[in-house]
């Protein structure tokens, strides 16, 4: 099926969960993504349960510190 | 207040701009910003900020000058090296506009002195590198009521959102609580290319100026992330989270607090660093 994730065009296997995609998308830090499907926010709990319909539209956002990160 | 004919002729570029004219110019120059952090991301906030003519600007760092800020922190010359960085930077934006006032706070932002010094600015900008000082920087401006503008920076990507408390979402909507140290990576570990400080910080000061102006859009409601690599800005619309633990239903911080100190070995204790 075909997700929308970060405004890109993906297609993934029926079905995933947002789990699943954040492996599929080789993602560093797993445990401290906030991820929102379709405007809304899926807590961190419900990753691994919560599965993906064709069309959502997924946001991955990062924590981002700064530059000279001294404990960042 | 009145215009004397050399500010007229310094800011007439913006003077021109139907948004801005003389009464914006003499709302910038009755204005006040204040910079949390003067490195990559607080150099050139602070640089344009002083250069449109925001009448204060507040510098929170207590931080000296290292050599390795110079790739990024261009407030900071060479022959600044371990001078405290507000002053290095406090004298470049008098040299830049004798307009501006500039005030200097060598100190960590802390929960014993954010509310203090937060609460004399128009707007706040969030200039640090490290999430202790990122998170006191979102609560206390919760707090206060105060808008400002967050930002990050790693590698080649940047992101920025711009906050006006109790009406927009807050940082804590998007990250309800601070990774464990070292949980997530760090530009000391990961590195940063240097020009995304001015990208962004850019960005930040526009954010501080359109909210003086009360003009256009702001950055509000939206994640803004910028990938250097792609060269592309993608806008991500975010909503008020009814749990946020600041500003959602039923906050669970009710005071201001400092996050946990981090440990941090090799450099001390986490402060308010700056991007
Ligand atoms: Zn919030």
């Amino acid at each position: 099926m075909k997700l929308i994730v970060g405004g890109k065009t993906k297609t993934v296997p029926d079905s995933v969960t947002v789990a699943e995609l954040l492996e599929l998308e080789k993602v560093e830090t797993p445990g401290y993504v906030s991820v929102q499907v379709n405007d809304k926010f899926v807590r961190r709990e419900d990753f691994a349960a919560f599965r993906l319909s064709e069309s959502d539209r997924v946001e991955l956002m990062y924590f981002m510190g700064g530059g000279r990160s001294r404990c960042g | 207040m009145r215009l004397t004919p050399e500010q007229v002729e310094r800011y007439s570029r913006q003077i021109i701009l139907e948004e801005v004219g003389l009464s914006g110019q003499r709302k910038l120059l009755e204005s006040s910003v204040l910079i949390v952090g003067v490195g990559g991301l607080g150099s050139p906030a602070a640089f344009y900020l002083a250069a449109a003519g925001v009448g204060q600007i507040g510098l929170v760092d207590f931080d000296r000058v290292e050599i390795n800020n110079l790739q990024r922190q261009i407030i900071h010359a060479a022959a600044d090296v371990t001078r405290l960085k507000v002053e290095s930077a406090g004298a470049k934006l008098r040299a830049l506009n004798p307009d501006v006032k500039v005030e200097l706070y060598p100190e960590p932002l802390s929960a014993a002195n954010a509310l203090r010094i937060i609460g004399g600015y128009d707007f706040v900008i969030d200039g640090t590198d490290n999430f202790a000082a990122k998170f006191l920087v979102n609560d206390a401006c919760c707090f206060a009521g105060k808008p400002f503008s967050h930002a990050g920076i790693l590698r080649f990507e940047g992101q920025t959102t711009t906050v006006l408390p109790g009406r927009s979402a807050c940082y804590r909507c998007i990250f309800p609580e601070r990774p464990p140290d070292g949980a997530v990576p760090s530009c000391a570990q990961a590195g940063v290319l240097g020009v995304l400080g001015g990208t962004l910080g850019v960005i930040q000061a526009t954010e501080a100026l359109k909210y003086l102006l009360e003009c256009g859009e702001l950055l509000t409601d939206h994640l803004l992330f910028y990938s250097a690599r792609e060269m592309v800005f993608h806008k991500v619309k975010i909503s008020r989270s009814p749990g946020c633990p600041i500003c959602g239903e039923n906050p669970s911080i009710t005071v201001l607090q400092d996050e946990a100190p981090a440990a941090c070995p090799a450099e001390g204790a986490g402060g308010d660093g700056e991007a």
